[in-house]
């Protein structure tokens, strides 16, 4: 299980391309048919798995597209 | 049957002073990470109810429409004066003058000098990107030696127009002043330093210190005519060197 | 209080601390120096703020702050300060701000020099910043005058949100005459819905001029402007009448001139010739009606200034077919009786 897991905004993504560049996993990347309401392809995560809720990405996009979650496994009853 | 549950902590996230509004600024702009930067301490201080932010001419003419905290605009390069009558009436607000480079060292000089000549209680807050973003790309008093701009498009000649100046370097040979620090938003490292600024930036006026300078190397894509990833390497390989990062002055 | 010997600049002063402003920021300028001097003694003593400012510029946008935070607030200075002024003022009004500027006016253009004059009319009634504002523009005519018109320009700037010039000049300011101290006026204005506070239990305040959005949004504030101004205009004129029921000859001064031309009227009379006085207290908004009343039925009128002629464009709308002739005064040289006196007395022949 990865430790963590980014949400993007895809609305709000401008297509900067910062968080690609930072992201010290390289798990980012823009989208390639898609394109949001801007006309605009956004940035998105496209290996979970390897999300280390490090905050490279959310910390350096100026739009605050990513939200970031940190993953815990809780024990069934 | 025992099942494992992932359980889901969101641990990055908007801060409550920072509008939940898409912003007008290009991509990869320097002042969304700012403006998010402010938000961010201004949170973690609790200061969101007592803060007041003084907007500039320039690209961030509308910062007010971002940060949710009283504010105000202020004509091209004043908002140090007007942030002194703010604070002067409201001696107990965190009062945030936030000005670039054509509005703190160009039009602006007399009243950047003086209000921290005076040691007004304010934190100013200089976003430097060596260029005139809004009016379309013209030279700034920060642009560097040989940078081409819309008014000096044969690359900026020391011998004409002189050399670019160093914000926090002339406001250290002032007396009054508590805190000068120069930071950038080039990479996550730079950011997270210019946060911690900030902070102090905020903390000293919450404390009632004094003025506090900080002055954050920024990029400006469109200006530049450059990529987004561009201009921030272009920012610690090319601005850094004759602005160099680091506390000048810390009481 | 009885009667107090005062000097201009410094009654200002005192008056302004009477209507409760207890923030002024300005800068030396020769001829109005004594009020600054007087603020930064008197306004410490009651818990108030002066502060000398780096440059005119500087002074009117802390200004402007100081108004966005809710206070009565005061700048001062004489025209060529009063021109650095334009682009604030211009600030303050789209903002729909309070504050009140004197201008001590001095001869111009440019450097000019030091003495009383009247050149700056045009700048204070007709506009000196960009865009469609007006200021309330109060002319005083004697130290007295210039303590009661400060009280009363705190209460109009509060009331309409608006900047409200006191038009006053180099002579006046310097003049030390026998003065009662004007009472506070009682009036009360709540600011508390629009001033910048901190935004505690509510929604952030914004103060701004600028309206982007929607396309509209600057001709909606532009149209709130002008009702305002309207309004003002039908609400708060004042001019003063001098000997005019009787008067065949009628002279139209303000501030100093006025009071020159009041000296005149009396040795007019004196030599049998009828003629009398009025003296606009608002520039703007111009006291046209009353100005008309007064005028009607007269042979000649005659406005005089201490300018080239600035007041009598604005006689001359307010009188249509009314002869109106004019007699000035340049570069801070005050008007004589005798040549007005002279003047009045070639019309009748």
């Amino acid at each position: 299980m990865s430790r963590g897991r980014p949400e993007f905004d895809r609305e709000r993504c401008k297509g900067c391309t910062l968080c690609i560049g930072t992201c010290p996993e390289k798990i980012l990347a823009m989208s390639r048919d898609s394109f949001n309401r801007q006309g605009v392809p956004y940035a998105e995560c496209f290996d979970e798995s390897r999300c280390t809720a490090c905050l490279s990405c959310a910390i350096i996009c100026p739009d605050m597209v990513i939200q970031i979650f940190r993953l815990a496994a809780v024990a069934g009853e | 049957m025992p099942v494992d549950t992932v359980q889901e902590k969101v641990v990055y996230d908007r801060p409550r002073s920072l509008a939940d509004v898409p912003n007008h600024y290009c991509p990869g702009c320097g002042h969304g990470i700012i403006h998010k930067l402010i938000a961010q301490c201004i949170d973690d201080l609790g200061i969101q109810e007592s803060t007041i932010l003084v907007a500039p001419v320039g690209c961030s003419v509308l910062a007010y429409n971002y940060l949710r905290v009283d504010g105000c605009e202020a004509a091209h390069g004043r908002a140090p004066a007007v942030a002194t009558g703010i604070k002067r009436v409201h001696p107990d607000t965190t009062v945030i003058a936030y000005q670039g480079d054509g509005d703190l060292l160009a039009i602006g000089t007399a009243e950047t000098i003086h209000a921290a000549n005076r040691g007004e209680k304010i934190t100013v807050i200089f976003v430097n990107n060596a260029i005139y973003g809004m009016t379309g790309g013209q030279m700034a008093p920060t642009s560097l030696q040989a940078q081409k701009t819309k008014t000096s498009p044969y690359g900026r000649n020391p011998s004409e127009v002189g050399f670019p100046i160093q914000a926090c370097e002339l406001l250290n040979t002032l007396r009054a002043p508590v805190f000068i620090e120069r930071c950038a938003v080039s990479s996550v490292k730079t950011i997270l330093k210019a946060k911690r600024a900030i902070m102090k930036g905020l903390r000293n006026q919450v404390e009632g210190k004094g003025y506090s300078f900080i002055e954050i190397l920024s990029m400006c894509p469109t200006g530049w005519g450059m990529q987004p990833r561009e201009a921030a390497s272009w920012v610690d390989s090319e601005m850094v060197p004759a602005f160099p990062l680091g506390n000048v002055r810390d009481r | 209080m009885g009667v107090i010997l005062m000097k201009g600049n410094e009654a200002i002063g005192e008056a302004a601390i009477i209507a409760g402003c207890r923030h002024y920021f300005g800068y030396p300028i020769t001829p109005q120096n004594e009020l600054p001097a007087y603020m930064a003694a008197r306004l410490p003593k009651v818990g108030g703020t002066f502060l000398q400012a780096e440059s005119e510029v500087a002074a009117i946008n802390m200004v402007f702050g100081a108004s966005a935070a809710g206070a009565r607030v005061m700048t001062s200075s004489s025209s060529p300060g009063v021109s650095l002024k334009m682009e604030g003022i211009s600030y303050i009004s789209g903002a729909e701000l309070p504050a009140v500027v004197v201008n001590m006016m001095r001869g111009g253009p440019g450097l000019g020099n030091i003495a009383g004059a009247q050149g700056d009319y045009f700048q204070a009634v007709k506009g000196g910043g960009h865009g469609d504002y007006h200021s309330i523009v109060l002319a005083p005519s004697s130290v007295q005058e210039l303590a009661d018109l400060t009280v009363k320009a705190f209460d109009l700037a509060d009331q309409y949100r608006i900047v409200v010039i006191l038009l006053g000049d180099g002579f006046t300011g310097q003049m030390s005459e026998p003065i009662t101290l004007p009472e506070p006026s009682g009036k009360t204005f709540d600011k508390s819905r629009w001033s910048l506070s901190g935004a505690k239990g509510r929604d952030p305040h914004i103060i701004a001029s600028m309206r982007l959005n929607p396309e509209n949004a600057l001709e909606m504030l532009n149209l709130r402007l002008q009702a305002k101004y309207r309004q003002i205009e039908q609400s708060e004129t004042m001019g003063d009448a001098v000997s005019v029921e009787d008067a065949e000859y009628l002279l139209v001064g303000f501030g100093l001139s006025a009071r020159i031309c009041k000296s005149a009227v009396s040795a007019l009379r004196k030599a049998g010739v009828k003629a009398g006085l009025f003296r606009p207290i608002t520039l703007w908004p111009f006291p046209s009606a009353q100005l008309a009343a007064a005028a009607g039925g007269k042979k000649k009128v005659l406005v005089v200034e201490m300018n080239a002629g600035q007041m009598v464009q604005d006689v001359r709308l307010a009188l249509g077919m009314v002869p109106v002739d004019f007699l000035g005064a340049l570069g801070g040289i005050t008007p004589q009786v005798d040549a007005i006196v002279e003047r009045i007395k070639g019309y009748a022949g």
